[in-house]
């Protein structure tokens, strides 16, 4: 099998999300290109979560309705999902009775290891219906804590299963990491030394990567009391000369607003991660969507510039925070890096060619003894320098002389706010040199699309014949570069998830949109979802 | 520019507590070292200190000093740094900032410039204004009682707690001196008479006196005046105490980072 797609399933609590990891992994290693989307409901125990992996031969592709196989930890699983089965069931017979493989999964769990590695004896069954080696299932395993009994566990369970199919091994696993990691490991690589967050889904896996890496290496992880306090600690720790970034999603970035607006006037660097969920305000939190572009072009009271780059999968996650990191520190505005649930919490087989790409860019400093913190230059950046050295540095949110005085002065005012935006024609170049549209395909229909979204977008236009171009950076926006991505175009197609066509309104400033392909439920786009309102 | 002060224009009202204020802190920072110094200010009468010391500084927003100098301190721990404040701008604002700044134990100095109104507003009531307080927003009298200050960041579990008076310079310097040096988060209230609008000072002259040392019952001595009119007043250090300071137990490792390895370890 060239591509398959796998449904696991159970209660929560019940580990179907680790069961997906499991397999995520070993049809990795089995040389599949890997794409893991996580559904789960805001409770912690019971409920219904599921993982959706699939596994292609290719390339990593969104995912799709069908599923081949559903793997099912009890019997909702089995009710909620056995429609889109078109292939083998299995499932835990302890909780259901079905035609298909019935492993008692959690009479095996509790017999040769401990109640709550029914997840492990299902991972087990799994590997022998597809015909996984058992020295490949027990390396997989055996990572695990408490490996002996989890391999004992899986053993079990494999050896009560049959094999259905034979799966190739074709060797050369890729990494997997999710949105989040990835965007995490493209700041560290930027030179991170900082990171504050308030907890709040889907941007709270951050906080846990990064707490874990700081216990290993020199980064500094810490949760103040509320996101009004994220923001501010943040900005002072930037202006005490650490490289700092703050993550968050909606609700939280309505609470840093301020914050955005003091970094744009004092001119003091940050990156800003806001992963999107649907809205408004609790909305339906742990459900994707893509309707916070508007608010993030916007957030923020004054004129000021920023940048607001959008990825669509690990890699450019991690290339796109490592860039908002470097230019943030460059140019002296604020960075927002703008994910959606479904770029931050799945999981993608990582291709490392992208770590070519991290780099850190030095800012330029200066620090001598008359040192002018806004000094007026002709590009509208002023050296940065910090508190500690021969100069002394004073940033301010109100408006300021070039030392940083308060100034109600009506030439003053109009001079630094000339300033600051000076800086605009060096950045935008700089965003048209840089690939921020990426274009496949050449079809007189062209379908734009950005964020989660672009993988079924993607994988739609190729298979229609279509023209695909996706959109990276959102402000400054790469006209140029958009305009030729759309030359000839004789219909322009939007694809996104939220109710207004948020980024076909962006779009439209440049080119006639003709139509847009919505969805709002929450849920990730499928190839079909598109294909069936293409036409 | 290497001196402490700037070349600026004063523009606090004659003779506004801040003043005094002013004269004593530039005092200290000179004597603690300018150039290892980072000062913060919010918003209101107060922050307007910030324009008149030559001293790495962030002028902030409103109510976010303390955390401002939280994210400073973590970020450099060599650095002092000193937050001031107003009653408006850390009681009412960003009250959450002090509160959890205190209970981290950071190693910053909060330095609350108390006017017990909003000033620069023109006259409204603040958490501190005394009970029957009358201000353009309680034209019949505040109905609140007012917030202790001292008491609150007690509770919390501030580890350097003072208080002292803006008429009082070498006190004051004292005072901000040994907050400075305090390994902790040092809270120093400056009873500031705002003569505009809320003219305190002789009630602050007759009532206040000099604690000889530091009481055993450091919450009884924060509650002997309840920030209403009348009453003595207590001034010099209620608290002080040793406990783990959050920049300096904070875990970091020390390992080079290498992304690649990291990525390898995900396959």
């Amino acid at each position: 099998m060239n591509d398959l797609q796998i449904l696991v399933g159970g209660a929560a609590g019940q580990g179907s999300k680790a069961a997906g990891r499991l397999i995520a992994k070993v049809l990795s290693h089995y040389g599949y290109k890997i794409y893991v989307y996580e559904d789960y409901p805001y409770l912690i125990r019971g409920g219904h979560n599921f993982s959706l992996i699939r596994a292609s031969r290719k390339e990593k592709r969104s995912i799709k309705r069908r599923i081949d196989f559903l793997l099912a930890l009890d019997k909702l699983t089995i009710e909620k999902h056995i429609e889109r089965l078109d292939g083998e069931l299995i499932f835990n017979s302890d909780k259901a009775e079905a035609e298909g493989t019935g492993v008692a999964m959690q009479t095996i769990a509790e017999e040769e290891g401990s109640a709550i590695m029914q997840n492990t004896a299902l991972f087990g069954a799994f590997c022998k219906v597809v015909g996984i080696t058992q020295e490949v299932m027990e390396e997989i395993v055996k990572e695990l804590p408490k490996p002996d009994e989890n391999f004992n566990v899986a053993k079990k369970a494999y050896d009560e299963a049959d094999v259905k199919i034979n799966l190739e091994n074709k060797g050369n696993p890729s990494p997997l990491l999710t949105g989040n990691e990835a965007l995490s490991l493209g700041a560290v690589e930027a030179g991170l030394d900082v990171y504050m967050a308030y907890p709040m889904t889907p941007s709270t896996s951050i906080l846990h990567f990064l707490a874990e890496l700081g216990r290993k290496y020199d980064i500094k992880v810490m949760q103040p009391e509320n996101e009004v306090a994220v923001i501010n600690a943040a900005l002072g720790s930037s202006f005490a000369g650490k490289r700092t970034m703050v993550g968050t999603s909606g609700g939280g970035m309505a609470l840093m607003a301020e914050g955005i607006s003091l970094a744009a006037i004092s001119e003091t660097p940050i990156v800003l991660i806001n992963s999107q969920r649907s809205g408004p305000a609790s909305g339906v939190p742990t459900y994707n969507a893509q309707s916070d572009l508007k608010f993030s072009l916007g957030i923020g009271h004054g004129d000021f510039l920023r940048l607001v780059f959008a990825p669509g999968d690990a890699e450019e996650a991690f290339y796109l925070t490592n860039l908002a990191m470097n230019m943030t520190w460059k140019y002296q505005i604020p960075a927002i890096v703008l994910l959606d649930k479904d770029v931050s919490e799945s999981t993608f087989s990582f291709d490392r060619n992208v770590l070519e790409k991290g780099e850190k860019w030095e800012e330029l400093k200066d620090g001598g003894e008359d040192y002018e913190r806004y000094k007026d230059t002709e590009n509208g950046i002023s050296p940065i320098a910090f508190p500690g050295w021969e100069a002394t540095v004073r940033n301010t949110s109100y408006e300021h002389d070039e030392y940083g005085t308060t100034t109600e002065d009506p030439e003053m005012v109009t001079k630094m706010q000339d300033k600051r935006m000076k800086k605009l024609p060096m950045i935008k170049e700089e965003i048209e040199r840089l690939e921020m549209v990426k274009v496949s395909g050449e079809g007189e229909r062209v379908i734009v699309s950005w964020g989660s979204s672009k993988m079924a977008a993607k994988e739609v236009a190729e298979r229609t014949g279509s023209r695909f171009v996706q959109i990276l950076s959102f402000e400054p926006f790469p006209e140029k570069s958009f305009m030729r991505a759309v030359e000839g175009a004789k219909e322009i197609v939007v694809v996104e998830a939220n109710r207004l066509g948020q980024a076909a309104e962006v779009i439209e400033r440049y080119v006639k949109v003709d139509k847009k392909i919505l969805k709002y439920d929450g849920r990730p786009f499928e190839e079909e979802d598109i294909i069936e309102k293409l036409n | 520019m290497s001196e402490i002060n700037l070349n600026t224009t004063n523009t606090w009202c004659p003779g506004c507590g801040n003043f005094g204020i002013e004269v004593a802190a530039k005092k200290v920072i000179e004597k603690i070292g300018r150039e290892k110094t980072a000062i913060t200010a919010g918003i209101g009468c107060h922050a307007k200190i910030i324009d008149y010391i030559n001293v790495n500084s962030f002028y902030g927003l409103h109510g976010r000093p303390v955390a401002l100098a939280a994210g400073i301190k973590l970020a450099n721990p060599d650095l002092n740094v000193i937050a001031f404040s107003g009653d408006g701008d850390s009681l009412n604002e960003g009250i959450s900032h002090l509160i959890h700044a205190a209970k981290r134990n950071s190693d910053i100095t909060v330095v609350l410039h108390q006017n017990r109104n909003f000033a620069l507003t023109i006259k409204q009531y603040t958490a501190s204004s005394p009970k029957g307080f009358v201000s353009n927003s309680s034209p019949g009298g505040t109905i609140e009682d007012p917030l202790n200050a001292l008491d609150m960041v007690h509770s919390a579990g501030a580890t350097f707690i003072a208080r002292s008076f803006s008429g009082d310079l070498p006190h004051m310097e004292n005072i901000l001196e040994e907050a400075i040096k305090h390994k902790g988060f040092s809270f120093v209230e400056i009873l500031q008479p705002c003569p505009t609008w809320y003219d305190t000072s002789s009630d602050y002259r007759e009532n206040s006196y000099k604690m000889s040392s530091i009481p055993e019952d450091s919450l009884a001595k924060i509650k002997e005046w309840n920030y209403q009119n009348g009453g003595k007043i207590p001034v010099g250090i209620f608290k002080k105490e040793e406990k783990g300071v959050f920049e300096r137990d904070i875990i970091v490792g020390e390992e080079m980072v290498s992304v690649e390895d990291i990525v390898n370890s995900k396959i």
